[in-house]
């Protein structure tokens, strides 16, 4: 026991667990949304493309949450745009602003060096690098997220479900999705220094998934995945310690962990469940919609 | 609903719509009143949804006018081809989407419960209310998405292929459950592909393709004129119980040449 509860003697330690706590139930909850809508390629994208903005305000001196903010927003309206206007090539098109801004991160590294923050935390996540504005920046993140799900629950869920008769209904459904690209973007930006810009995506998908494989109801869904990204994020920092493993792997291992758990519980019924959850027969309104020449 | 006067609820003048640079309909024109029962038969690609979605108001017209009565409510039903059967939502859950504006807390108030227990009751489906969508039969899945419509109490119910790719006992059903609710006061329109099996039972069809081919009664627009110049094929009608039956010319010659082979 007494092995268990060292670590938590260091600052540095109890700081990242509380991160790595409120990462997991920040990308769980948000997860749930990135799942049903089939956007996990997004968010995987999404993440790599505000690792430039990481580099580039590294490198700059600018205020990390400031400029890698502003670049994720950016990038996240961006692909918004193009995933909702469903040009063809727009996975094609989403794929080259997210893995360029990616790639222009590398660079910048490579051409004036790792300054500022860890290049190796970004990418895979660290509990070194965690100070207590990180702590307060993650709290703060995660509460405004859960805010936002509060406040926007029954349009985020009719447009994740039926963004066409939403549409019909009156619901602002571009403003919704717009919202939501924001709110994961900075939950990406948040939760970066811990989990890596290369891991985010399995915490984004593995919490939701496993939340779907023992619910059928949408509000018990989201509780249950914020519940579970918690819970793996607190095992998993405290296994990162006392393996010496960096957290982004060992948090997302604890997922996939957990995931085999409920898998050997639930069977074939916890797995006929997630079966066909990102597909999305309806297309947006906008796909008909009339040009003005 | 005949002896009622008919107030009509939505006219097209002369619209046009047009997806890049593809007319997808052009000068239509069509009056819905509130006593009215229209089915919109066409081919692929004929515009019908697009029509749908004209009336709905989430498509606007390249030219042309949509003149709505005041305050027109309207329900919609998608294609159940296009809903995610394995979102996890309940049926009760799903028809409570309809209340999404105009209440913030995510929670189900009193009222809305009554509300939409008293829908679910008069579709017959209020003790499948805590089954996930999944768990329906196909007819009871298309009451759950008629419900979430009805939550609006809306005037007009515009349904896009209802009966697409369902058996025949569960078009019978939904058949059955729209006449009910026309008779009721409810004015509908819908899309459909299935000439024999639905749109030869409505009392009003619509022939499109991109324009209007033609309007009226089953007896008056299924015939073998108007429905050649709607699809570009030739068709054989044949009546059977004072109802028109359209036949696939190509598959009556073929059935004549095998039962003549037969009968040889």
């Amino acid at each position: 026991m007494d092995t268990l509860l060292q670590p938590f003697e260091f600052e540095f330690f109890r700081n990242g667990v509380v991160v790595a706590t409120f990462a997991g139930a920040l990308c769980g909850l948000v997860g749930v949304y990135v799942v049903l809508k089939g956007m996990s390629y997004i968010g995987h994208g999404l993440s790599h493309a505000i690792f430039g903005g990481f580099a580039a305000s590294s490198l700059l001196g600018v205020n990390f949450l400031l400029g890698a903010g502003a670049w994720g927003v950016a990038s996240a309206l961006m692909i918004n745009g193009v995933t909702r206007r469903r040009v063809i090539g727009a996975d094609a098109a989403i794929g080259v602003i997210t893995t360029a801004s990616f790639a222009l991160g590398l660079a910048l590294f490579a051409v004036f060096g790792r300054a500022g923050r860890s290049f190796d935390a970004a990418l895979f996540g660290s509990i070194l690098g965690v100070s207590r504005s990180d702590v307060w920046a993650v709290i703060a993140v995660t509460a405004a997220v859960a805010l936002v799900v509060f406040l926007f629950y029954r349009p985020l869920l009719f447009t994740t479900f039926d963004p066409e008769v939403a549409e019909a209904s009156g619901v602002p459904t571009a403003r919704i999705d717009a919202l939501l690209m924001v709110v994961l973007a900075a939950s990406i930006l948040a939760t970066m220094q811990v989990l890596g810009v290369t891991l985010i995506a399995a915490t984004l998908v593995i919490p939701a998934t496993v939340a779907r494989m023992l619910t059928d109801s949408f509000s018990r869904m989201l509780l249950l995945a914020t519940g579970i990204g918690a819970f793996t994020g607190f095992v998993g920092m405290n296994l990162s310690y006392h393996l010496d493993v960096q957290s982004g792997p060992t948090i997302v291992l604890v997922g996939a962990a957990l995931f085999g758990v409920v898998f050997a519980i639930t069977g074939r019924r916890g797995l006929h469940r997630t079966a066909g959850m990102q597909e999305h027969g309806a297309p947006a309104v906008k796909d008909l919609r009339t040009t003005a020449g | 609903m005949s002896d009622r006067r008919a107030t009509p609820l939505l006219r097209l003048e002369r619209v046009t719509c047009s997806y890049a640079s593809t007319p997808v309909l052009v000068n239509v024109d069509l009056t819905i009143t509130d006593c009215q029962f229209t089915g919109v038969v066409g081919p692929s690609g004929s515009g019908k949804t697009t029509l749908l979605r004209v009336l709905l108001d989430s498509v606007r017209p390249l030219a042309g006018a949509v003149h709505r009565k005041p305050g027109l409510r309207i329900g919609y039903v998608p294609q159940v081809d296009a809903i995610n059967w394995s979102f996890p939502v309940t049926v009760a859950e799903c028809v409570l989407m309809a209340r999404t504006r105009g209440r913030i807390l995510p929670w189900r108030s009193q009222a809305e419960k009554a509300e939409v227990l008293e829908v679910l009751e008069r579709l017959g489906i209020a003790h499948l209310a805590n089954r996930h969508i999944r768990e329906l039969s196909g007819g009871q899945q298309q009451r759950v998405f008629i419900a979430r419509a009805m939550l609006g109490r809306p005037e007009l119910l515009l349904m896009d292929e209802p009966t697409s790719g369902v058996d025949v006992r569960t078009r019978h059903e939904v058949l059955h459950l729209l006449e009910d609710l026309h008779r009721d006061g409810l004015a509908i329109v819908l899309t459909t592909h299935d000439l024999n099996g639905m749109a030869a039972h409505l009392p009003h069809l619509v022939c499109l393709n991109t324009e209007v081919i033609g309007a009226g009664t089953p007896r008056e627009v299924l015939t073998a004129d108007v429905l050649e110049r709607t699809y570009g094929a030739k068709v054989r009608i044949l009546e059977h119980a004072g109802m028109p039956v359209v036949l696939d010319d190509y598959v009556a010659r073929d059935n004549v040449v095998s039962l003549r082979r037969t009968g040889a």
